[in-house]
């Protein structure tokens, strides 16, 4: 009896500016087999499945355990990430395709350094007055540590962006990402000294009034972080902060 | 003068850590990191971070803590640097809280500490169990804001190749590979960190990260520097075995309560809630009645596998032990334990809440590294290292939760020393040695490029981890390990042969991998013959025909030195600093 088998179709593409091309594989199944060990499968065999040489796929990975944001990709045309996305629970021929809301490099690999632009554009910081010993810090409760953590989870996967039906060129739209840290440097006991420059960055053009509700962030998100009430909570603050900057003029 | 120039390769904690003290000191930074710095492997840390804050009542002190970290790692650690890490690290965790680390708290509002491996107090701070990400996180955004005010420029998808070195041997820049462009460039520094982190992918699979080979290690140690300790390596007792990678279960489960056991009864099929307590053997608790479930990593991965190998006791007969929750109330959980759980629900399927996880020891964490001195400088003039990658800290087996400490303590110290030392460097003669470097890379790179052959670079990696992982872990013997020494030279001679399958010159990640491929290769070199070489068990280092500590002989810290000599590295051994606590033999079978 033949061993049991999964089916791959991956969209490979060899630079920014070459055609795309499907291609097929067909690996041995293995138990707990997730698509990242089917990648180094193909590197270590990179063949496709009628027989034709090929070239290992590229693609972002590091950490395989959902925690450094890497390797996130569209699986069956959903975005997650490759790491944590198990053979065994994905219809077959398995397809994979690169993120789709960021410039294409090679295969599955994107540009995804936007977002780390966009957390440097609303100081996602707390700006301490330096590393030497100044005693402890800020006094925080236990409510208000459980309220911040899960915010702090964020793994720069940039998911949540890919889902957004407002994060395009023409919106310019930041992404629920950075809006959840907003939220999270506001809260901070020292952090907050920025809130009014992050409320103003994202007052304009590609701020927080792109957002449609789609809320499909909130369901992508592979560490469930509540983007939503982030940004309905960051939203109200952005209005009471441009009505305060109008009554200064 | 113009401001001193500083190299720091690897984005992790170390390296995040000495990147913001020079900015802070009005210095000027170039930051490489293969992978964007907020991905490095630090993210990866779970169960917290060491300080003596005691406050929790219990009287503990920096002084403990150091006693605990040198016993914990079998007295091979130099004293004078560990008794400095452990006297900085309540500062260090006042530091990250004001920088925003979202530790958890007690109800009082100050931060909440939980006891860990090989201590007996209450000394670990720890946010959910995702602490290593929230302190990367810390760490990134401030370097972000030095990089916002110009002080830090980030090269992120650049790969360290080489040190640049000048006619006198010291550091002068390093050369580096872009990993999109695969453009091969020379970078000009007065100084060099290294702060690449562990080795573990020369095991195949392990805790680490895919980044953590080691190639930059290897890389300067094949120029002149010492790599020390090589031999030691921490294979943690609870890691979840997967098809891509063995993923950590944090040391934090047992800190927490978390019990391990097997069945009493060798194959027992009854379902876990079916045994009852009287068929249930904690083997750690039995046989360690003082430090139980938080004996010190090497003395609980090897009892595992005396469980499994010696006594037969695995789960269903396979290399497996209970990691058991399901006695702890969800909530609380879910309140500390945060991140963890739900990972191992993902990838295994079971909700640990309601079942014992299933765990097996796994290669973890790498002790030795890169020799350097007390100011962290490597033996070559200009190169410092500091973090996973250099040996300093941990001796013979790291405690848990003393790794995030040492890689921010370490970085701390390497910034400002890297500046001091550039600042009194005296200007290069000629190029200081670029060209000659990058044209010895661009040959390196060419060849490898149009080489033809059979081999393929992914399987010949398969194949070293394997053999390193059976005979270079957790029980070794030194007819095992000179068969790992010749298999890697099998390995190496067939790596002449390695032919890409992909020749592109565009993000080609077979080129990049073969190219660490062979610098994996020469430092398991150092790793198996160290082993060899020391006829001894002390911490993670266990020869069962050697099964004493011998401080006669090798009360030593190895250093190894690259050769090119078909033989391997020439090694030597250097006298390890005890000048504060006398060597007393270690057992946690007993009080301490």
């Amino acid at each position: 009896m033949a061993n049991k088998t999964v089916q791959f179709e991956i969209k490979r593409q060899a630079s920014p500016d070459a055609p795309s091309v499907w291609e097929k594989f067909e690996l041995e199944w293995r138990p707990g087999m997730n698509v990242v060990s089917a990648m180094m499968e193909i590197a270590a065999n990179p063949v496709t499945a009628d027989g034709r040489e090929t070239t290992p796929v590229t693609y972002d990975s590091n950490c395989l355990e959902e925690i450094c944001g890497s390797c996130a990709m569209r699986i069956n045309g959903k975005a997650r990430m490759a790491c944590s996305s198990l053979v065994d629970n994905l219809e077959q021929p398995i397809r994979i395709e690169p993120l789709s809301k960021f410039p294409l490099v090679r295969d599955l690999q994107v540009d995804r350094s936007v977002l780390f632009d966009n957390l440097m554009a609303v100081k996602a910081w707390v700006p301490i007055d330096g590393t030497y010993d100044l005693g402890s810090g800020p006094r925080v409760f236990p409510q208000q540590q459980e309220a911040n953590y899960p915010l702090s989870n964020c793994i720069s996967c940039t998911c949540c962006m890919e889902v957004c039906p407002q994060f395009n060129a023409e919106t310019g739209f930041v992404g629920a990402a950075t809006i959840a840290q907003v939220k999270l440097f506001n809260n901070h006991p020292t952090g907050k000294v920025f809130k009014e420059d992050r409320l103003r960055a994202l007052a304009g053009d590609g701020g927080i009034q792109e957002c449609g509700f789609a809320q499909n962030c909130v369901e992508a998100c592979p560490k469930q972080l509540p983007l939503t009430e982030a940004i309905s909570d960051v939203s109200r603050d952005v209005l009471l902060q441009k009505a305060k900057d109008l009554f200064r003029l | 003068m113009a401001a001193p120039r500083i190299i720091v390769v690897g984005g992790g904690l170390a390296g995040l850590a000495a990147v913001i003290k020079i900015a802070e000191a009005g210095g000027s930074v170039d930051l490489f990191s293969i992978v964007p710095v907020k991905r490095s492997h630090s993210v990866c840390a779970q169960g917290g971070i060491n300080a003596a804050k005691d406050l929790k009542g219990e009287g503990d002190s920096t002084d403990k803590h150091f006693d605990d970290t040198i016993y914990g790692g079998d007295f091979l650690a130099n004293q004078t640097p560990v008794k400095a890490m452990c006297e900085a690290a309540p500062a260090i965790i006042d530091l990250l809280d004001r920088m925003g680390v979202p530790f958890n708290r007690t109800p009082e509002g100050l931060l909440d500490f939980r006891r860990f491996g090989g201590t007996l107090y209450q000394r670990t701070a720890f946010a959910g169990a995702t602490t290593g990400q929230q302190l990367l996180y810390a760490l990134d955004e401030q370097v972000r804001r030095h990089e916002a005010e110009g002080k830090v420029k980030k090269y992120e998808g650049w790969e360290f190749l080489s040190a640049v070195l000048d006619s006198k041997g010291a550091a002068r820049g390093i050369t580096a590979l872009n990993l999109r462009t695969m453009e091969l460039k020379s970078f000009p520094a007065d100084a060099v960190i290294l702060a690449t982190g562990g080795i573990g992918a020369i095991f195949g699979k392990s805790t680490n990260s895919v980044v953590c080979t080691g190639s930059a290690q290897s890389a300067i140690f094949q120029q002149g520097a010492y790599y020390a300790n090589g031999e030691f390596i921490q294979v943690h007792p609870t890691s979840i075995p997967g098809e891509d990678k063995l993923r950590l279960m944090s040391e934090s489960a047992r800190g927490e309560g978390g019990r391990v056991w097997v069945p009493r009864i060798a194959g027992d099929k009854r379902p876990f809630k079916q045994i009852p307590e009287s068929d249930r053997f904690y083997f750690l608790e039995e046989w360690y009645p003082k430090y139980g479930n938080l004996v010190p990593r090497d003395v609980a991965t090897r009892a595992i596998h005396k469980v499994v190998y010696e006594n037969g006791l695995g789960i269903d007969g396979q290399p497996m032990v209970y990691l058991d929750l399901t006695h702890i109330d969800r909530a609380t959980l879910d309140r500390k334990l945060g991140g963890i759980l739900d990972i191992y629900e993902k990838f295994v399927g079971d909700d640990p809440h309601d079942v014992p996880m299933k765990i097996f020891p796994g290669m973890h964490y790498t002790m030795g590294g890169i020799w350097v001195d007390f100011n962290q400088m490597t033996n070559i003039p200009g190169i410092f290292a500091a973090g996973e990658c250099e040996y300093q800290y941990h001796g013979a087996n790291r405690l848990g939760a003393n790794s995030l400490v040492s890689c921010i303590y370490g970085g701390f110290i390497t910034g400002p020393n890297a500046l001091a030392y550039a600042r009194s460097l005296p200007a290069a003669e000629g190029d200081g040695g670029h060209a000659a470097e990058l044209a010895r890379q661009a040959e390196i790179n060419a060849g490898l490029m149009k080489n033809e052959g059979t081999e393929n670079p992914f399987r010949l990696w398969r194949e070293l981890g394997a053999t390193m992982t059976e005979h270079v872990t957790v029980i070794r013997y030194n007819k095992g390990l000179k068969e790992a020494d010749e298999k890697i030279v099998e390995l190496i001679d067939r790596y002449k042969k390695v032919s890409l399958a992909d020749r592109s010159q565009w993000a080609n990640t077979s080129f990049a991998f073969a190219r660490q491929l062979k610098n994996m290769l020469e430092l398991s070199r150092v790793v198996a013959q160290g082993a060899l070489l020391r006829d001894e068990s002390r911490g993670a280092h266990y020869k069962p025909d050697f099964q004493d500590r011998n401080d006669e002989r090798f009360l030593k810290t190895t250093k190894a030195s690259f050769t090119g000599a078909a033989e391997g590295p020439r090694f030597e051994y250097e006298e390890v600093d005890t000048q504060y606590i006398k060597p007393r033999p270690r057992s946690y079978s007993a009080t301490k």
